[in-house]
């Protein structure tokens, strides 16, 4: 049977079949797969989802699945988590928290993109696979690339997180550290696919990966009980995860699974690393690039493949992007935790912070509903947080000790109460 | 003074095939256009109908990219590389 997707050229509209290729060899632009909804809609029902495992393969017949694919592994399907106290601090009626931090299998967003990239990768008879990563994308390609039987080749900055690689080194995977920035490593990454023909899931495979991303964006209509947010609020690195989830949203839509309605799209970045929420708030054609400074190592691209995208999709989405200093994505993690029990990345509290700051500017209602998308476990970046909890004093083991802890605790307690 | 152009694959059906093209610019702009005079299919891929470097066409000195350099007025020496990369990221000034 014909697949049901090709690739298109999103500004020629030129058609290219489905091979490993992410831009035009008309016009040299990206590639996006293409779908016939028809087909899908011929192929499921919403009621059909409703039986399946709850994970990202429900949705197979969006996805730029092979005939007869069998998933591997059962990613995504996280949850969506109504956080109550969160909103009541923020001043919001109904807020929650898509938390992709649980994702499996290696805690991250990118599991799902992943395992769209290595499905192509298998079709297109890939042996070895890889990526360019700020570490995230490492872990999920050298998790699932060695539980599918695929030699993994990744490549990294060469001060990522110390976390970050030993969470990628621990697979097994052949890690090459680059003496540069991501952009330069992605750089290079364009010019390994060239040359070396390997699976590289965010330059050659890119089409086939990014799809997986609108898992992120079903699942939520679906847990909402088919139907579509108010707000979106989702961090930015490339820049391809919000146009993704928006795609999902109108893929729904289309098929009439859930009622029409507008949805903005907020883009959270670092201020340290905002080329396109910098391009979004001076309403720039194109976006100007930047050498990234910040904690939030996973959004740390300064030259967004997808940037120029999300830009406008925010702006016509009437949404709005802003960022976040490095103080105030330590103090959002906290936020998070604290009050919902939640532990994300840095990426996580850029999203956190920038929600925060979106709706003390009225640029998200307090009566709507709004999600934030947390795209990774907070276990990944604790050299982020580390300082903000200095080890407390040791006491001995003797329930006298113990009862001098609690007195000097109690007293503290009411002078700090006392002189409030 | 010869500075190299290193094609990348996609355009090779540009230039008859050739990976590098070496050439006696003094700026990028200068190395663009001496290209495109040299490969007049390659032109449109190179830029569009403004004059600008096209969206989706990233250019690198020595691995930099030039949008950090001051862009196309940036000036080469001896022995400098400029690399063409299609399509991994989307805007080029």
């Amino acid at each position: 049977m014909a697949d049901h997707f090709e690739l298109r050229c999103k500004e020629c509209g030129k058609t290219w079949g489905n091979a490993p290729r992410s831009f035009c060899e008309e016009c040299f632009s990206p590639l996006e797969v293409s779908f016939d909804y028809t087909s899908i809609q011929q192929k499921v029902r919403r009621e059909d989802i409703a039986s399946r495992p709850f994970n990202m393969w429900r949705y197979s017949e969006f996805l730029p699945l092979p005939e007869g694919f069998a998933p591997p592994n059962a990613t995504g399907g996280t949850p969506l988590v109504a956080v109550r106290k969160l909103a009541k601090r923020l001043g919001v009626k109904e807020l929650h928290v898509k938390n992709d931090a649980v994702c499996f299998p290696s805690l991250s967003f990118k599991d799902r993109v992943v395992a769209t990239a290595l499905a192509a990768a298998r079709r297109f008879g890939f042996d070895t696979v890889g990526c360019s990563s700020t570490g995230n994308l490492a872990n999920a390609v050298a998790a699932q690339a060695t539980q599918q039987g695929f030699d993994a080749c990744v490549f990294i900055p060469a001060d990522l997180e110390p976390a970050k690689i030993l969470n990628t080194a621990v697979y097994g995977a052949r890690i090459v550290r680059i003496n540069g920035n991501y952009d330069h490593v992605n750089r290079l990454c364009a010019q390994i696919a060239d040359r070396f023909q390997w699976g590289l899931v965010n330059v050659n495979l890119r089409p086939y990966y990014s799809e997986g991303s609108k898992t992120h964006g079903f699942e939520i209509a679906e847990q909402l009980g088919w139907r579509l947010p108010d707000n979106v609020v989702v961090p930015m690195a490339g820049g391809s995860l919000i146009g993704k989830i928006s795609k999902a949203f109108r893929e729904l839509v289309e098929l009439g699974w859930v009622e029409a309605k507008p949805v903005k799209f907020f883009g959270a970045q670092a201020t340290g690393c905002s080329p396109i929420s910098t391009a979004v708030k001076r309403g720039l054609a194109r976006f100007e690039p930047q050498k990234p400074n910040t904690i939030a190592r996973s959004l740390a691209i300064g030259n967004p493949a997808d940037g120029n995208y999300a830009a406008k999709q925010i702006l016509q989405s009437g949404g709005w992007a802003e960022d976040v200093s490095d103080p105030e994505i330590v103090d959002a993690i906290k936020l998070l935790a604290e009050t919902e029990g939640v532990f994300t990345e840095t990426a996580g509290g850029v999203t956190v912070g920038v929600a925060q700051k979106l709706i003390r500017e009225g640029r998200i209602g307090t009566n709507e509903t709004t999600v934030l998308s947390i795209t990774g476990n907070g276990l990944k970046t604790t050299d982020a947080i580390a300082s903000e909890f200095p080890l407390t004093e040791a006491i001995a083991p003797k329930l006298e000790a113990f009862e001098a802890y609690l007195d000097g605790q109690l007293t503290a307690a009411s002078a700090i109460a006392g002189a409030k | 003074m010869s500075v190299t152009i290193e094609i990348p694959t996609a355009f090779r059906r540009f230039t008859d095939g050739a990976p590098k093209v070496d050439c006696s610019a003094t700026t990028i702009a200068a190395a663009l256009n001496e290209l495109t005079t040299r490969f007049p299919d390659l032109s449109k891929h190179v830029r569009d109908e403004s004059g600008q470097i096209r969206q989706f066409l990233n250019v690198y000195l020595n691995e930099e990219d030039i949008r950090f350099l001051g862009g196309e007025a940036c000036c080469l020496k001896e022995g400098d590389r400029v690399l063409l990369v299609p399509s991994i990221a989307g805007g080029c000034r």
